[in-house]
């Protein structure tokens, strides 16, 4: 199989998807499977509504861990393009946030490639969000010390 | 020896800084880098114990040795993706 450049990148403009599946798509693959991560419209506890989400990265350790995550997926499947995408900034409710894109040989190959990048990517690259409500305030999820959010070092 | 320290998200907010640098005697560790920080911004001493570390840009435990220009990252807790709340 011909190794291809993996689309790795942090944006601080929409994601486009079409673009994600258009770099994905090979002749090689016989499946494509994408996903993206939206912002859901939410209420807080005390019926303030969620208007978006901010995105922080530490851009340079992010996307070496993105590439890193790349290059270990790489190793499991038999990937033959790939791309991840990730927001910075402000993120509206119902835009993505982040895209990955996977093409494999075979359909289940690219659904289980997939489903593990975005669920490594959450619990450990550098990249936070802040909700957005629409009285103006602002929470970091996972910056409050009273919560229990997942620690990578633990 | 001179660091560089790295704030981000609620951090970066509560510091009212992004980047700073420190002096440090040697032999310096990331524990001590986090006792000079927590005395020079009481306002990170709660979030201190919950947070990770990164020394140019690869997470490392606490008792890691620093250099003279190292960067260091205080990492709070990740929220990369979407969806967290289930």
């Amino acid at each position: 199989m011909t190794s291809h450049e993996d689309w790795i990148s942090l944006l601080p403009e929409p994601l486009d998807a079409a673009a994600a599946v258009a770099f994905v798509t090979d002749g090689q693959a016989g499946g494509i499977d994408v996903f993206l991560g939206t912002t859901r419209a939410e209420t807080s506890s005390d019926g303030r509504a969620l208007i978006a989400l901010d995105y922080e990265a530490y851009e340079q350790m992010a996307v070496e861990q993105l590439r890193e995550l790349a290059r270990r997926a790489r190793e499991r499947w038999p990937i033959v393009r790939l791309a991840i995408l990730h927001r910075t900034g402000r993120v509206a409710v119902a835009e993505p946030s982040v895209i990955i894109a996977v093409s494999t040989p075979h359909r289940a190959e690219s659904f289980t490639a997939c489903r593990r990048l975005i669920d490594t990517l959450k619990q450990d690259v550098a990249i936070w969000k802040k909700e957005v409500w629409a009285d103006g305030s602002g929470t970091w999820v996972g910056g409050n010390p009273n919560d229990e959010t997942r620690n990578p070092n633990e | 020896m001179m660091v560089t320290v790295k704030l981000f998200a609620s951090l970066r907010e509560r510091a009212s800084a992004s980047e700073l640098r420190i002096e440090l005697a040697e032999p310096a560790t990331v524990a001590l880098a986090r006792d000079a920080l927590a005395e020079r911004f009481p306002t990170l001493c709660d979030f201190l114990p919950r947070v990770a570390w990164a020394v140019n840009r690869a997470y490392v435990p606490i008792e890691t040795e620093l250099r003279d220009g190292d960067e260091l990252a205080v990492i709070p807790p990740v929220s990369g993706g979407c969806d967290d709340v289930t």
